[in-house]
């Protein structure tokens, strides 16, 4: 039962660090652009303020479009209960492994990009188009990365594979450094971060997420920019567990879980100021150009899977 | 899982073998020269490492003289020459990759897991526990080769024909724990002197046909 409690606790944790998170960021962002920027917590005075306001539907608009706005923040929800985020053996975590993880993201994006095209505006139809073809490149190479590491940890189990790196004596993968490096750069291109969408942007030539969700307003806008800073603090505790996962506990006790709870906002903190850098440094692609960039990416799960063969197994 | 069984040098070691893979992809993929040359002068830093770390772990302490000419001329004297050629010749940007870059990536993995399977009857002779480096180096000088086919400009056809002596000499460091001296200064000097000649050469090409693009050469044959 208390591990129930716990899978609880800790989904309701990640729902409320996700805005802190996506506002970390661009504080980083800002500071290191020499501007003085809005506060870390200025994400969730708009979610508060986008929930406030009145919705605006178009006459058009079917149920689906006012369903999908739910639908994706229940499906991201339930993504994060999956993750062992501070702490190991959650009854939620035996339920779901990676791939699943993987199918509840296409699930949400599959509504996302139906209730794009649903209005019937162009800015829809072709920010649906344009996430439907990156995430139909980056998905293979994420897929890819998560086999690599399941073929070491020999269970694709999220739980099963941070324990076994907890539990084993140090070691150094040669695959889990293309693995990792690979899961990067999947995850700037399915949180639309800079090399592939810039999501500060509303020009309408380059937009990709923001063009799909352009026309809802009110709660629904709110739920949807709720759930992709939610998707991006999932990303980050993915990477950052299953690579350096030191610090999560493996009893549910109080002081092991506190001390897990904090060493992963230590890590969120790390991998959301090494973005902001990223951002501030690379300038956003071409459309035309995320391909290349999303090959490197599979290439780069390729050489991993293929030095996990040569060099590691005997 | 198998991976326990070594030492961390040990791994380290593999872990440099891996990198240096990756270095080579880097070059295949990488279509400005500056940055060519430079991720070409970091494959050499990385070569120097695994000499490093072969010399300290295992007492092989001649190889400090190898890892040494390696740091002289790998990382820096032969990068920062074509560092100057580019400059001087201002081919800063030019770069042309013949065919897809994506499909070229690919037969590149295809490379690796080739001399992985042309590798496999070797390795069974090898008692080191770094043998498994054997496929990586061979794959680094088949595509050091992939580099030369792929593309026309001389400049990039030289960092490839180095790239595949980089792997030759990891071949070497890592799987026999290095040459006799004599070979190993030998193949230095080898590689300098060509350095400079290709240097000479890259000039000769560039005032007979105005260009290094070296399709160009084929046309000689119909000039009369």
């Amino acid at each position: 039962m208390s591990a129930w409690i716990l899978a609880i606790v800790q989904t309701v944790l990640l729902l409320l660090l996700a805005p802190l998170l996506s506002g970390w960021v661009k504080w980083v962002k800002c500071k290191m652009q020499c501007r003085r920027g809005p506060a870390p917590w200025q994400p969730y005075r708009d979610l508060a303020k986008l929930m406030r306001k009145e919705v605006v539907l178009a006459e058009h608009a079917s149920p689906l479009f006012r369903a999908t706005p739910y639908l994706v923040f229940s499906v991201t929800a339930l993504a994060c209960s999956v993750v062992p985020a501070f702490t190991l053996g959650l009854p939620t975590a035996a339920m779901a492994d990676v791939i699943v993880l993987v199918g509840f993201f296409a699930l949400g994006r599959f509504f996302l990009s139906l209730a794009g095209m649903d209005i019937g505006t162009a800015f829809g139809g072709m920010g649906a188009s344009r996430e439907v073809t990156i995430s139909s490149l980056a998905e293979p190479a994420m897929l890819l990365a998560i086999f690599t590491l399941s073929m070491t940890f020999a269970s694709t189990n999220l739980n099963t594979m941070v324990h076994f790196t907890l539990t084993e004596p140090f070691q150094i993968h040669p695959s889990f450094i293309f693995s990792g490096l690979s899961l990067l750069l999947v995850a700037t291109a399915e949180c639309g971060r800079i090399p592939i969408d810039n999501p500060a942007t509303h020009l309408e030539l380059t937009m990709v997420h923001e063009a799909m969700i352009l026309e809802y307003s009110g709660r629904h806008l709110a739920l949807l920019e709720w759930a992709s800073m939610l998707k991006m603090l999932i990303f980050g505790v993915l990477i950052t567990n299953l690579f350096i996962p030191w610090g999560v506990a493996q009893t549910s006790g109080f002081i092991p879980c506190s001390v897990g709870a904090l060493s992963m906002m230590a890590k969120l903190m790390g991998i959301g100021a090494l973005l902001a850098v990223s951002e501030s440094v690379l300038a956003k692609m071409r459309l035309f150009r995320a391909p290349e960039f999303l090959s490197l990416a599979f290439i780069l799960s390729l050489l991993g899977m293929l030095s996990h063969v040569v060099l590691e197994v005997h | 899982m198998d991976i326990a069984v070594f030492t961390l040098a040990e791994q380290l070691i593999l872990t440099l073998a891996a990198l240096m893979l990756f270095t080579s992809f880097l070059l295949l993929a990488q279509t400005r020269l500056l940055t060519l040359i430079h991720i070409f002068a970091l494959q050499g830093g990385l070569l120097c490492a695994t000499t490093l770390l072969i010399a300290f772990t295992y007492g092989r302490h001649h190889l400090l003289i190898s890892a040494a000419l390696t740091l002289g001329l790998k990382v820096f004297f032969i990068p920062i020459q074509l560092q100057k050629l580019v400059t001087h010749l201002d081919i800063k940007r030019e770069v042309e990759v013949v065919g897809n870059p994506t499909f070229i990536m690919l037969g590149g993995a295809a490379l690796v897991l080739f001399s992985y399977y042309a590798v496999l009857p070797i390795r069974e002779l090898s008692m080191l526990a770094t043998r498994n480096t054997i496929a990586v180096s061979l794959a680094i000088i088949l595509l050091g080769m992939l580099l030369i086919i792929s593309r026309r400009k001389a400049v990039v056809q030289v960092v490839g024909f180095m790239c595949m002596e980089n792997g030759l000499m990891f071949a070497a460091i890592s799987a026999t724990h290095g040459m006799p001296m004599v070979v190993e200064m030998g193949v230095a000097l080898d590689v300098l002197v060509a350095a400079i000649l290709f240097g000479i050469f890259f000039f000769q090409i560039r005032t007979e046909f105005g260009s290094l693009d070296v399709d160009k050469l084929n046309r000689l044959k119909e000039v009369d």
